[in-house]
């Protein structure tokens, strides 16, 4: 297609569609729309070609709200089928915010991958917050809206942190193209802080613990799919084969394992899984060669599949009963047969299993750090794989569907449901046995056997011992326990750690602790917490109205000031 | 007939108002009331409109009020800087006129609504006169016209507390009018001359006298009051959030914004920018309060439950963006803030709009008031949602741009100007705070009976609540008009400096 115009750009079905599912009353006819939308949205990047750019002036600068490569075109196709199975799987939702919530967030993550500046890529960035925070929010508790704006405020920062960064790029360069950024400057910095926000980074990464099991059944779909690929796409095109990346991706692999591990609500165990799988991604962009994009963008691809549909099997339990900690579930394979098999499908796909898709994927990365002599690396994500076959392949499904029963006795979910999560697993299967397919997707020439010896051999090594393993913890009751708990994670060094050591510190430098201890909780809660209330609350100092004297004052104080600077 | 109206333009553009302000409070009519000072702010806009056009063909206009030449006589004088100015007061009377028909009926009793259209009338007549005239004390006599009627719309106010509201901006205004005129009497006492273009060329000789920097000294101060910059904010949160809602709506669009309009026309035409910022500190006092202002009045605005009072409180806030851009200097900087003023009003008088539409249904704008209004009331929330996007400054909305066009100019400050766009990124995060918290009471929160029964505001209120929400996204989405009137601005006032 040679004549690009705004109304055909792949993402305008998307917001056009959320802007009139707003005024459907009808639920057949809003539900053929917003199944319409993704089919739509892919069809019009079937008839876009690689390395077309639509330019646009804007306050002074071209900008390019849609450029295609090969990267944005794997993206863009992965999120029309995305957005397909996750509006499949809402359907029977009856509140029309989540749905144009949704279809906006599914469009901007569209729209993000095909930006070819940094002003288009913030405009798109900034939408996806603020659609997606509805998803959390449609959940209606206390929890969800205070987690929800925890949620918002991090996400604003980082699109904050871009556009300052984006901006401190353009004074410097005069372009805002979205190329390769780099470290060399300040601004690479900035921009990388901000990507690594919403990619998850160790010590940046809460807010996906927190909120995505804190959203609704069918929101926690939509969130899995979109948020953190977006920003391995922008990775991937800001900074390949940046070093730092490396060593980021290998902590972000090794520490969710041993949260995922212990975790008892299992849609936070998914959320554990998912930074782990992240890190994948980000060390495949950090190594950099061909193999280990190509590897990091196939697992973005395999990632969103069948994380999403092992979300979808968990929301589908939590739909029919009501309950998501592995103490309270077991058993339900007799009540719900057909979502058990299909959370096999997802979970024997996220732990590669060969002949599943994610097999196809996290050779390429494993074989690319090998390649570059990074032996550590490799151990550390080798580690890692044992480990999400041990919390997202056995510890999901066993608890769920087998184990103990609970006598909970819950059917399949509804229809629609079933299908979407049985489109997400066929996908699984299908790449699994024809790799070449998503190969032929990928930004670089494959030339990567998936199925030789050493690769079947090793994996299935390494599944069958992983499996061992967890039998003999079983038996000998030495595994984690499945507790009702809550688990420490590293928002615990601000919200416990580090006022508790420096009053400890401080007990030991002075002999009267206990006076102390109450002189800082009182400065704690008086001063800061309260702090802020007394002085910004609405009967606060600042937010009063003042006796007119005490104005009168600040004005003679202030003109004192004025006449003293001038002065002298 | 024609070209005598087009040759007195100027004089028509303020004597209209405040010649048919009388005439709207002899009608007594409530109807013939308004239909008059609506047609008057049609005709106002016209003029405006006009100026304006011939200001960006033929360059700055001078007008001899009744044929005395400056500067022994009043020289109206229309430049690219107060043109647009004019543009925005009367396009914001046309807007609000056209809210207040039915928001006047509900919210002031009977027998006042002509009184308060002619209030209002004079009220504009003044702010016009302000950013009009080129002569130094007759900007403190329109001051004086424009604060004494606002202080009786604000007193308009159905709660009882907008008297004391009324009262303490009625002192502090006074002050600060009083502060303007001490400093404008002693820069007479030593130049002679009372014209701005006059004074400028008269200043420099005696710069150097305490009797000069006094008179700055005082003039910041007293026009800081009437901007409410911080410390000086604090008559503002209760004057507009205890005020009807079409006079609060005005106000906040305008008011401050033609304060700080003569805070930078002092600064820049009569004293100049070498003087101000090469001789005196202004910038380091100004950007410390400007920033801190940002701060306070964005935490302040989290915590508020009246509606109103987190919009004012907003307004203090940005107040500090627009002063920061001012004090920056430059004329990426000087751009920047003119900038935000236009954009603020727009953005500010989009929310206060429909503080007024639900202020109507419910009687108050409390934030329990917004509890399920995503539902029984579409539209009017979703002007909020778009006003609220321009406060947070998301893309496609007026507020990126001025935060765009911000944080360009401190990007030419070096480390001073990496800590403006830490204020500024952390103002746009305590202004998610205090917009999407509204946003959530209103879409996912269950009314209770009061609000269960509530109906969308009527069809009149929205138009101009719209009208207001799609000038946002048009400035967000094709600025060019509206930044080129900001830089022509800040060119302007660079240039007429030595």
């Amino acid at each position: 297609m040679t004549d690009l115009s705004l109304l055909t750009l792949p993402f305008m079905p998307f917001f056009i569609a959320a802007l009139a599912v707003m005024f459907i009353a009808s639920s057949s006819v809003r539900s053929a729309l917003m199944l319409a939308v993704p089919i739509a949205s892919g069809f019009l990047l079937l008839q876009e070609q690689s390395g077309v750019a639509l330019t646009m002036p804007f306050m002074g600068y071209e900008l390019v709200p849609f450029r295609t490569d090969k990267l944005s075109f794997l993206f863009g196709y992965l999120f029309c089928i995305a957005s397909f199975i996750a509006i499949l799987f809402s359907l029977h939702v009856k509140d029309r915010v989540q749905h144009t919530a949704g279809l906006f967030y599914a469009g901007s993550a569209v729209g993000a991958v095909f930006a070819g500046d940094l002003l288009s890529l913030f405009f798109f960035w900034e939408v996806m917050t603020v659609s997606s925070v509805f998803l959390i929010w449609a959940r209606q508790t206390d929890g969800a809206f205070r987690c929800g704006m925890r949620y918002l405020i991090i996400q604003v920062a980082s699109g904050l942190l871009l556009l300052a960064g984006a901006l401190m790029i353009l004074h410097s360069t005069g372009s805002l193209a979205f190329n390769e950024i780099g470290l060399e400057s300040q601004a690479g910095y900035v921009i990388l802080l901000a990507f690594g926000i919403k990619a998850a980074f160790p010590l940046l990464h809460n807010w996906v613990i927190d909120s995505y099991p804190q959203s609704t059944v069918t929101g926690a779909v939509f969130l899995c799919c979109f948020t953190t690929k977006v920003a391995v796409y922008a990775l991937a095109r800001g900074y390949a084969g940046a070093d730092i990346l490396i060593y980021i991706g290998a902590v972000m692999v090794i520490f969710p394992i041993f949260y995922a591990v212990i975790e008892n609500d299992l849609r936070r165990v998914l959320s554990y899984s998912m930074i782990s799988k992240v890190g994948f991604m980000v060390c495949g962009i950090g190594i950099g060669t061909e193999l280990a994009i190509n590897g990091a963008v196939a697992t973005a691809f395999n990632h969103v599949i069948y994380k999403s549909l092992l979300f979808m099997s968990m929301g589908s339990v939590l739909h029919m009963t009501g309950r998501i900690r592995a103490s309270d579930l077991g058993g339900l394979y007799k009540s719900m047969p057909l979502t058990t098999i299909l959370c096999v499908i997802g979970a024997a796909s996220i732990s590669a299993v060969p002949l599943f898709g994610g097999f196809v994927s996290k050779g390429m990365i494993l074989t690319a750090a090998l390649d570059q002599k990074l032996d550590f690396v490799w151990l550390c994500l080798l580690f890692a794989s044992a480990g999400t076959f041990y919390y997202a392949g056995i510890k999901i499904c066993y608890f769920t569907f087998f184990g103990q029963d609970s006598g909970l006795r819950a059917a399949d979910p509804p229809k629609h449901m079933l299908l979407a999560m049985g489109l997400a697993a066929a996908m699984c299967v299908f790449i699994g046995l024809y790799p070449a397919l998503l190969f032929g997707l990928l930004p670089f020439e494959v030339d990567y056997i998936v199925y030789d010896t050493t690769h079947v051999l090793a994996q299935l090594q390494l599944l069958a011992f992983v499996g061992l393993g967890f039998v003999w913890l079983k038996i000998s009751k030495l595994g984690p326990p499945d507790l009702r708990s809550v688990n420490l994670d590293v928002d615990w060094i601000y919200r416990k750690f580090l006022p508790e050591s420096i009053r400890c510190a401080l007990g030991l430098l002075i002999a009267d602790y206990g006076r102390l201890k109450r002189f800082f909780c009182d400065l704690f809660h008086q001063y800061i917490m309260g702090g802020l209330i007394r002085h910004h609350g609405p009967h606060g100092i600042l937010a009063r109205a003042w006796p007119i004297g005490s104005m009168v004052l600040w004005v003679a104080v202030l003109l004192f000031f004025y006449l003293i600077f001038y002065y002298f | 007939m024609m070209s005598a109206i087009f040759a007195n333009l100027p004089a028509l553009q303020v004597i209209l108002p405040l010649l048919f302000a009388p005439i709207c409070f002899l009608l007594r009519k409530r109807g013939a009331a308004w239909l008059l000072a609506f047609c008057v702010s049609l005709c106002t806009f016209a003029v405006s409109i006009a100026l304006f056009m011939q200001v960006s063909a033929a360059g700055p206009l001078s007008y001899a009020m009744g044929g005395w030449d400056p500067p022994w006589g009043i020289e109206y004088r229309v430049d690219s800087f107060n043109a647009p100015f004019l543009v925005l007061l009367s396009l914001m009377f046309c807007v609000t006129l056209a809210f207040s028909y039915k928001s006047v009926e509900k919210e002031i009793v009977q027998p006042r609504h002509a009184l308060f259209y002619s209030a209002f009338m004079l009220c504009v007549a003044g702010l016009l006169g302000i950013v009009i005239t080129g002569d130094a004390f007759n900007v403190f006599v329109f001051l004086e016209i424009s604060s004494l009627s606002s202080y009786i719309l604000i007193s308009f106010g159905k709660d009882r507390r907008a008297l004391t509201a009324a009262f303490q901006y009625l002192i502090m205004g006074t002050i600060g009018a009083t502060f303007l005129l001490i400093g404008i009497g002693f820069i007479y006492m030593m130049t002679g001359t009372l014209n701005m273009a006059d004074l400028a060329v008269r200043l420099p000789s005696v710069m150097d006298t305490h009797t000069v920097r006094a008179a700055f000294a005082f003039i910041i101060v007293g026009m800081s009051i009437k901007v409410a910059l911080f410390p000086l904010h604090v008559w503002l949160p209760n004057a507009y959030g205890y005020a009807p809602s079409a006079a609060s709506v005005f106000l906040a669009a305008t008011s401050t914004k033609v304060s700080l309009y003569v805070l930078i026309r002092f600064t820049f035409t009569v004293f100049g920018a070498g003087f101000a910022f090469g001789a005196m500190p202004l910038q380091p006092i100004l950007l410390v309060l400007a920033v801190t202002a940002v701060f306070v009045g964005s935490l302040s605005a989290i915590f508020q439950t009246n509606i109103k009072h987190v919009l004012a409180y907003s307004s203090v806030a940005q107040i500090g963006y627009m002063v920061i851009g001012f004090a920056l200097a430059s004329h990426a900087g000087l751009s920047a803030g003119i900038l935000h003023m236009f954009n603020h009003a727009v953005m500010k008088g989009c929310l206060f709009l429909v503080a007024g539409c639900v202020f109507y249904r419910f009687r108050s704008a409390r934030i329990e008031d917004f509890r399920g209004l995503g539902k029984t009331m579409p539209w009017t929330m979703g002007a909020f949602v778009v006003g609220g996007l321009g406060l947070i400054g998301m893309p496609l909305t007026a507020g990126f741009v001025s935060k765009w066009y911000l944080i360009m100019a401190a990007l030419d400050h070096g480390f001073v100007g990496f800590l403006i766009i830490a204020a500024v990124l952390a103002g746009s995060l305590l202004a998610v705070a205090y917009v999407w918290r509204i946003v959530e009471v209103a879409y996912f929160q269950a009314p209770d009976e009061v609000h269960e029964n509530g109906k969308e505001a009527p069809f009149i209120l929205l138009v101009p609540a719209w009208f207001m929400a799609l000038l946002t996204l048009y400035i967000g989405i094709d600025p060019s008009l509206v930044v080129g009137a900001a830089e022509s601005a800040a060119l302007s006032l660079l240039g007429s400096t030595p």
